[in-house]
């Protein structure tokens, strides 16, 4: 098993209608042992700044360390923003997603299937009136669905997650 | 190997530890005493390599002491935690320290807490925790079993089951086991648990 599978983590960031969604597992395991289900995986810069990272978590940071960040965040004009980069800093922007962790194949896979442009957190008005249900939280609801189908097949992540919209 | 596990109960934490000091195939002592009194509310659980655990904590123990008269206050248990997290980070890519430690801590302000450290730096809050290969067991009875604001006795029994469990269960298992708790009184030791007690040398 590789140092960066030795904690297990699943991250993915997600880019909506001028807004974000970054969300993470809670399981910190020691390779097979679950040590805790509440770990934050998640750090907020300030208000419209989120990095999530993902891999070795006794790493001390300034040195070359084994994680892989996850940064999102909202720009100018409120354009979001996401990439994710490797242990050496090679950077991946992406217009849609982006993944890490152990996880990160099927989150792949999921957040390709389920993903669409321009999603948004607000509650659709117009459907409301139909139907006696409304409209859940597009964005929300895709990234907490790809991430929890994804994690359910790697042991290494899982036990609930952590879902931030801005 | 050396198995040590804690939980944090009602006002309080306790933590317990296994007292083989073994080389080999050959057990040097059974009542050596690997939890340490960090200083008046701070216990700190340490087990893995003998040589880095004594040196180690024991350098933890005299900097946070250092702390104190410097700055007439003591470092809360966090503080501590995140001190001895960043020793071990510094220390990891140059001449590692192979210390797995949990640190029990009782702070006016947060109450008790309880800290799982290992030895590549990972720093973790938890309400139970354990390491070596009695964690395997005291973890699953702990799961089990625990609940928040257990009262003294609860907590002490929970304990007592595992150490029955690591005993019963474990092939090289540790006989011996010492008990310590950490309350707004402060830290000090609760007991021993010996099913083999070593011998006196006999009188001349």
């Amino acid at each position: 098993m590789s140092i960066t599978e030795y904690n297990g983590s699943a991250l993915v960031a997600m880019v909506g209608k001028n807004c974000f969604a970054i969300a993470s597992d809670r399981r910190l395991g020691v390779q097979l042992q679950t040590v805790a289900t509440d770990f934050k995986r998640i750090s907020q810069v300030h208000d419209r700044l989120f990095i999530g990272l993902s891999g070795i978590r006794g790493s001390c940071f300034g040195t070359s360390c084994t994680s892989f960040p996850v940064i999102a965040g909202l720009g100018d004009e409120d354009k979001p923003f996401i990439c994710t980069m490797d242990s050496i800093g090679a950077k991946e922007l992406a217009k849609d997603f982006v993944v890490a962790g152990t996880a990160s194949e099927s989150l792949y896979g999921a957040c390709e299937a389920m993903f669409k442009p321009d999603m948004v957190t607000e509650r659709s008005p117009i459907s409301c009136t139909l139907l006696s249900l409304c409209e859940p939280e597009e964005l929300f609801e895709t990234v907490s669905q790809a991430l929890l189908s994804s994690v359910d097949r790697d042991c290494l992540s899982g036990w609930g997650g952590h879902v931030f919209v801005v | 190997m050396e198995s040590i596990f804690g939980l944090v109960g009602d006002g309080f934490a306790v933590v317990a530890a296994d007292t083989s000091a073994v080389h080999s195939i050959l057990v040097h002592k059974s009542n050596e005493d690997k939890i340490m009194v960090l200083d008046s509310h701070k216990l700190v659980a340490a087990s893995g390599e003998p040589g880095d655990r004594v040196q180690f904590t024991e350098y933890i123990q005299k900097n946070v002491a250092l702390y104190q008269f410097r700055n007439g206050i003591p470092l809360t248990t966090a503080a501590a935690a995140n001190f001895t997290r960043g020793e071990l980070a510094t220390a990891l890519r140059k001449n590692p320290y192979m210390v797995n430690i949990l640190m029990a801590g009782f702070d006016k302000e947060a109450g008790a807490s309880l800290y799982y450290i290992d030895y590549i730096a990972t720093l973790h809050k938890v309400e139970k925790g354990a390491f070596g290969y009695g964690s395997y067991f005291a973890l699953s009875l702990m799961d089990r079993h625990y609940h928040s604001g257990m009262s003294v006795e609860e907590a002490i029994d929970l304990v007592d089951k595992c150490i029955i469990e690591i005993r019963s269960r474990l092939v090289v298992a540790p006989p011996n086991f010492v008990i310590k708790i950490v309350d707004k009184d402060g830290a000090r030791g609760y007991a021993w648990r010996e099913s083999i007690r070593d011998a006196g040398v006999a009188a001349a």
